[in-house]
């Protein structure tokens, strides 16, 4: 019996021992990831040998036998750049460096990019000023960003107030679908918001016209809806009422997004647990103060992913207003190797599209796993 | 009536006057088919501190839900504080920010520290600037003891801390009635007491309280009035000495055997 009185240990007395090496350092890691089993092994292998098949010879096309510098001819003014120029065997990225401006800004008159620019100046301002964690005071650029900035951009790509008015058939590239996009993304979450409390609405009529709505556009095709915009809203519409492509297919693709963005966002909403909206209604708020103080901070919260999802597929189903005929930015990438000058370029122009969707595409979604990572950390339940 | 109340220890002595707080009269509830409260009658006077007890399922949270208008009741009348709950949605919010309740889960809000917890409501609904509703909110969070959680999110607290905080947050509001819907059950054994004992301090401070609870200790030290319900009716109500001593239904006596027993 004395043993056992001998055995007692104050807890937190014995020292941490580190693991054994087969366990942790590289060895550990390899053997934990990569060769834990035959099977395990074996995947490995394979998927190292398709590796080795696919990227070199990329690396290789794509940068080192590529072309990438103009003829002394073209910079001296001589002659225009085209697809012959690219003799080294490579990707021929001439042809991107030669059509930049257009694929960026379209048909938008030379003489008038400078708007172009200055709106995207405040975009991106205004987009670090809202999601940099440096800047505490965020409401002036709230302010500036939804009230002040729509109009401005407005003005500024349309026109009038005293600059010339670019008509929308001249916008294109990488700019309309910015702006296809933008547009989409900042109307789409508030609709979508309003449509998924309207889906959760005790007032049947309400509920009715949500459910009607969000099923119909989810239903149907994007292109369904981009084809109606084009063909069917004129007919509804009374004669001579001229309605601009650009605001009928922005309009389509909003409420198309609008819809996916709902049941987004209802998901969030269900995933709340009752208790809060008890809490909040046993405190005497009324239901609009509830869902804005309470219950769309966390839904939204929980909906993150679901809503970045939406974002990027968003971003991505803007080319499909080339079927109307908008040339947005892979429409007019396309229209660029099809040129004579250019013909055999298509490879090269597919890549540079992919190469700047990505980029977008993957910023929003690092994003989105940042914002994850700090609010699980910041307030656990 | 305050400073009598904190003078006089022991909860049987408490002063309630003979204003009626809360009246309840023919209420009848279901849920679908299933009749949860029948014809509950109950008046609560202003200073009363009710203990109600039962077997699960039998109605007493709903009952105590109907008075906020968290559950809707289908027949009978409720009348608090002299506003009559119906469907007019005035009244309702009315009512509620008269009634405070507390909650089996605590139901704070996860996304808002415990001292916006607090605020919110005052804000909100009753228009305080914020400055102030801050000095009341740090006032109540004093008062439960719990000053220096006042920046940290509810999700860092410990149970016992969090229905401390929730019980600040309908304070924050100066109810003239606390609910109080099983605010122990899910707490650990070492935190009940540190709730019970806030709660003790206001029933001592003249709040109308009622209780839905089965800490006997408590209903024995603070209430006036114990209820018994079984099976969606009030079957027994008494003082806490007579309830407990000198039960009248084999019901009650044999609730009372099962949870004084186990």
């Amino acid at each position: 019996m004395t043993d056992m009185t001998d055995q007692s240990i104050v807890p937190g007395t014995r020292p941490d021992l580190p693991p054994p090496v087969t366990e942790s350092g590289v060895i550990g890691w390899l053997r934990h990831n990569l060769f834990s089993s035959w099977w395990d092994s074996l995947l490995t292998l394979s998927a190292i040998y398709i590796v080795y098949l696919i990227v070199p010879p990329f690396i290789s096309w794509a940068f080192v036998n590529a072309d990438w510098q103009f003829l002394p001819s073209v910079i001296s003014g001589e002659k225009a750049p085209e697809f012959s120029d690219c003799t080294s065997g490579g990707a021929c990225w001439i042809f991107v460096r030669a059509r930049f401006g257009q694929f960026f800004y379209g048909f938008y008159p030379d003489a008038e990019r400078w708007r172009v620019n200055l709106v995207l100046v405040m975009l991106v301002a205004s987009i670090y000023g809202l999601l940099s964690e440096r800047i505490k005071n965020k409401k002036p650029i709230a302010w500036f960003f939804f009230a002040v900035f729509p109009l401005l951009a407005f003005f500024l790509l349309y026109g009038g107030i005293g600059l010339p008015v670019v008509p929308t058939q001249q916008w294109g590239g990488f700019m309309l679908t910015l702006t296809l996009a933008g547009i989409g993304i900042v109307f789409s979450l508030p609709i979508g918001i309003l449509l998924a409390l309207g889906r959760r609405s005790q007032l049947p009529i309400v509920h009715l016209l949500c459910v009607l709505f969000i099923e119909f556009a989810r239903g149907v095709p994007l292109i369904t809806i981009l084809f109606m915009a084009n063909v069917m809203l004129p007919l509804f519409l009374p004669q001579g009422v001229e309605f601009n492509i650009l605001l009928r297919v922005l309009i389509g693709v909003t409420l198309f997004a609008s819809a996916y963005m709902a049941e987004v966002i209802r998901g969030g909403l269900q995933a709340l647990p009752k208790g809060q909206y008890e809490g909040a209604m046993a405190m005497g708020l009324g239901y609009w103060a509830m869902m804005r103080l309470i219950i769309m901070p966390q839904a939204l919260r929980v909906a993150i992913p679901g809503i970045v999802n939406n974002f990027i597929s968003l971003t991505q189903d803007t080319t499909l207003v080339a079927i109307v005929g908008l040339y947005d930015f892979l429409n007019i990438v396309r229209a660029g190797s099809r040129d004579s000058n250019w013909i055999g370029t298509e490879i090269e122009g597919y890549v540079f599209c992919a190469f700047v969707y990505w980029i977008f595409c993957f910023a929003m979604s690092r994003y989105s796993m940042r914002i994850e990572r700090k609010l699980q950390t910041g307030h656990k339940r | 009536m305050s400073t009598q109340a904190q003078a006089n220890p022991s909860g049987a002595d408490l002063a309630i006057s003979d204003e009626v707080m809360i009246g309840l009269t023919g209420v009848n509830k279901w849920y679908g088919q299933f009749h949860v409260l029948k014809d509950i009658d109950l008046t609560v006077l202003k200073g009363e501190r009710i203990v109600i007890c039962g077997p699960s399922g039998s109605g007493k949270s709903t009952l105590i839900r109907c008075i906020n208008r968290l559950e809707e009741h289908q027949r009978g009348r409720i009348v608090v504080d002299g506003i009559e709950l119906t469907h007019d949605l005035k009244n309702i919010e009315k009512v509620r920010r008269e009634v405070g309740m507390v909650f089996q889960h605590f139901n704070l809000f996860p996304h808002l520290t415990v001292l916006d917890n607090l605020t919110l409501a005052p804000i909100w609904v009753k228009k305080v600037p914020k400055k102030e509703a801050e000095e009341v909110a740090m006032h109540y969070l004093k008062r439960v003891k719990i000053p220096e959680q006042a920046g940290k999110f509810p999700g860092q607290l410990s149970g016992g801390q969090q229905q401390r905080v929730a019980i600040a947050r309908s304070l924050c509001m100066s109810p003239k009635v606390m609910l109080f819907d099983e605010p122990t059950s899910a707490l650990d054994p070492e935190m009940i007491k540190e709730v019970l004992d806030v709660m003790i301090e206001l029933a001592r401070s003249g709040m109308t309280m009622i209780c839905v609870t089965h800490e006997m200790g408590f209903a024995r030290t603070v209430a006036n009035r114990v209820i018994f319900m079984d099976k969606g009716e009030i079957i027994e109500q008494n003082e806490p000495e007579e309830f407990f001593n000198n039960p009248k239904s084999d019901r009650t006596k044999l609730f009372l055997s099962q949870i004084l027993h186990h």
